[in-house]
């Protein structure tokens, strides 16, 4: 199964959104949360997200989901820590909350990498009022 | 005994650290309020898990931009962490610095720089210091200058580097969302830059 890495400068936001998506996905024991900071102040650490990557991926691969800023900049640097190993690892493109749920939903019915990246970055023009 | 590469990296690390308020009052400016926070945890890591005796400026390097991406928390733990990492292979194995080789892993780091922040000269960035530095010490070093001569003559292009980023505005990072407002105020990633560089110079003259 596809796994998912929760990427957030807030360690609460991070296990906040695993812990919604545990709600749709409770079977799914590759979503890993990577929020904040190791001394638990607010950022983001590549290598604790690279330490995420490595425990989510089954052998699917894996989804990085990311917040802001750093977010991105800290998942694209724990990507490539990884180069050398065999883990096939995508970050997303798109909303954290709404990607996240669309690509855990896609994970647990199997889908494959290519296909969780999509339903998540398919969250990007999402409109919530007057769809 | 310590290293030198240790010892360089300290001072780079207490430089740094000295300068906490003044790169956090920059960074309340145009950004966030964090850039001197977060370096100075950053360089506070650096001096504690580089071990003291490390000759080797290439392990030394990597394992300093490795505790910049897991310290630092901001946009410059990964880009700093690239930065060294890049410098590092330049260095690997090695226990001198020459002017070619600090040269190259300016070049290394630049391009490390480019790729993690997708940003160009030009975009008040740290490039806007690091770049005219390398482009002046390369032009001294073809010319025959010393080491020292070359870098010092970088240190004076980064300090004008930095004064370029108060004549253009942001289109990188939290300055970005600013604008045209963000002009007049000097970068505090190419601040932090540049007494990174002028560390290294006062370093090498002892």
């Amino acid at each position: 199964m596809v796994g998912l890495v929760l990427v957030s400068h807030s360690a609460k936001i991070a296990e906040g959104l695993k812990d919604l998506t545990a709600e749709i996905a409770p079977d799914h024991k590759g979503i890993i949360s990577a929020g904040g900071m190791e001394d638990g102040s607010i950022g983001t650490d590549a290598v604790r997200i690279s330490e995420a990557i490595r425990q989510a991926n089954d052998g699917d691969g894996v989804v990085v989901m990311a917040d802001l800023g750093s977010g991105v900049m800290s998942s694209e640097t724990a990507i490539e820590l990884l180069e050398d190993e065999d883990i096939k690892v995508k970050l997303a493109d798109a909303p954290i909350v709404e990607g996240t749920i669309a690509a855990a939903v896609s994970a647990m019915v199997g889908s494959d990498l290519e296909a969780v990246l999509k339903a998540a970055e398919d969250c990007r023009g999402v409109r919530k009022i007057n769809n | 005994m310590s290293t030198r590469i240790y010892d360089c990296l300290k001072a780079i690390g207490e430089r740094i650290i000295e300068n906490k308020d003044f790169l956090t009052d920059l960074d309340r400016e145009i950004g966030d309020a964090d850039h001197g926070v977060n370096m100075a945890r950053g360089f506070q890591g650096v001096i504690e898990k580089v071990p003291e005796d490390e000759a080797d400026i290439g392990a030394a390097l990597k394992k300093a931009g490795m505790t910049l991406l897991s310290t630092v928390g901001g946009a410059s733990g990964p880009l700093y962490g690239t930065a060294y990492m890049e410098a590092a292979k330049v260095f690997a194995g090695k226990t001198e610095v020459t002017g070619e080789d600090f040269k190259a892993s300016l070049a290394a780091a630049i391009e490390g720089i480019k790729k993690r922040g997708h940003a160009e000269k030009g975009e008040k960035t740290m490039l806007d210091a690091l770049i005219p530095a390398y482009d002046t010490l390369s032009e001294k070093l073809s010319g025959g200058s010393e080491f020292l001569e070359a870098l010092e003559a970088a240190c004076q292009a980064a300090n004008e580097g930095v004064e370029f980023t108060k004549t253009i505005a942001a289109t990188k990072g939290r300055a970005s969302y600013l604008g045209e407002r963000s002009i007049g105020h000097q970068d505090p990633g190419a601040t932090s830059l540049t007494i990174t560089l002028e560390t290294i110079r006062d370093f090498l003259k002892g």
